[in-house]
């Protein structure tokens, strides 16, 4: 019986060969994350105190500058597997929209202070956009490109 | 870099096993009775579901029981998230990294990829809802005792746990759900190239088993702090 796995590749093919002509989405992906975890624990690490919400604010900011040109950069590739992206793009960003909603919740149901909430909105947003994002991307990267 | 050194890591070893994998052994799980290939053509790609549907109202229930539980401020209940939550987040981790991973890494290919068919896609609901669990229960249960005030002795505590599941939580997203991710796509093909499976393979393994390591520093400090 042939069955796919026995003709598993084991040497690298077209699309590893494409991969370096890739621009470095998941590695910004990734810093966005970062910035924007570094923001939400600098927030929940001052949740109940009137300090400053500068560097929270620096991060977020800087988090969504880097979220945005990352999106210019994904949308200048020329050839890629965009059917796969967005259907991956689109469950993701559904599953990511319920995990934010969730937190969403316990803000608004703790009276979390306005301008403290608006922070978190932000931060909640862009990571329910970028989590997305990075994964469809690291699924897409991977896939034939339609001819 | 982790990136890196996984690739080099895995390419000779995928490489030479799938060399000797024996070809009676590879019948993906869910293919053993697909008629025989006689004729020659292509190989019928893997079936699977990326997403267990079956899993998601069990789901929906655990995020359903969170959302009350947040609501009503009941102890009880978000103390049941926040332990029995970290706890499998914690002991699935370790497991996965430290018993787990070392067996996959000296099965052959078509081993692995059986195991992975079955496997990851469980993987893809079990571990975000774990998260959610864990960090939103907790979360609302600091706040509830009051563990999030200024005022709380072990503060300074809180916020070295915080950056450690800050730090998780990045490596989870940034690189093990996507090496995740991509394995089941790549499975999904009718040739998978088995190379690029070892590889992410390896990248979700690893990532499993330093987000289990860092988990230990969170239980000794989630243990001191419900001591105190």
């Amino acid at each position: 019986m042939s069955t796919a796995t026995d003709q598993l590749r084991p040497e690298p093919d077209e699309v590893d060969l494409r991969q370096a002509s890739l621009p470095p989405v998941a590695r910004l992906a990734t810093l966005t994350l970062a910035l924007v975890v570094a923001g939400g624990i600098w927030m929940a690490a001052h949740y109940d105190h009137h300090a400053t919400l500068v560097p929270a604010v620096v991060l977020a900011v800087a988090g969504g500058v880097v979220l945005v040109a990352n999106a210019v950069l994904l949308s200048r590739i020329p050839a890629f597997a965009w059917d796969v992206f967005f259907r991956v793009f689109g469950w993701a960003l559904l599953a990511y929209l319920v995990i934010a909603g969730i937190l969403e919740y316990v803000f608004i149901f703790d009276h979390t202070p306005s301008r403290q909430l608006a922070l978190f909105s932000v931060m909640l947003a862009l990571f329910a956009v970028n989590v997305p994002m990075l994964l469809a991307f690291s699924v897409a990267r991977y896939q034939p490109v339609p001819d | 870099m982790t990136d890196t050194v996984v690739t080099d890591t895995v390419v000779t070893d995928t490489v030479s096993t799938a060399e000797v994998a024996p070809p009676d052994s590879v019948a993906p799980p869910d293919s053993r009775e697909s008629p025989p290939d006689a004729r020659g053509g292509p190989p019928p790609p893997l079936e699977f579901s990326i997403v267990p549907v079956r899993g998601l109202p069990i789901v929906a229930i655990l995020l359903i029981g969170l959302i009350v539980a947040i609501g009503t401020n009941n102890l009880w209940a978000l103390d049941f998230f926040h332990v029995g939550g970290g706890g499998l987040w914690t002991s699935i981790d370790l497991f996965l990294g430290l018993i787990i991973g070392p067996i996959l890494g000296r099965l052959s290919i078509p081993a692995r990829v059986e195991f992975t068919v079955r496997f990851m896609p469980k993987m893809l609901l079990i571990m975000p809802t774990l998260v959610a669990m864990t960090l939103g229960a907790g979360f609302q249960l600091a706040r509830h005792v009051g563990n999030l005030d200024a005022s709380y002795p072990h503060h300074g505590w809180l916020v070295a746990s915080y950056i450690i599941v800050g730090v998780m939580a990045v490596i989870a997203l940034g690189l093990l759900e996507p090496a995740n991710l991509a394995v089941l796509f790549e499975l999904k093909k009718p040739r998978p190239n088995g190379e690029r499976i070892g590889r992410l393979m390896k990248i979700f393994v690893y990532t499993a088993g330093i987000t289990g390591v860092m988990q230990i520093a969170t239980i000794f400090i989630m243990t001191f702090l419900a001591s105190r």
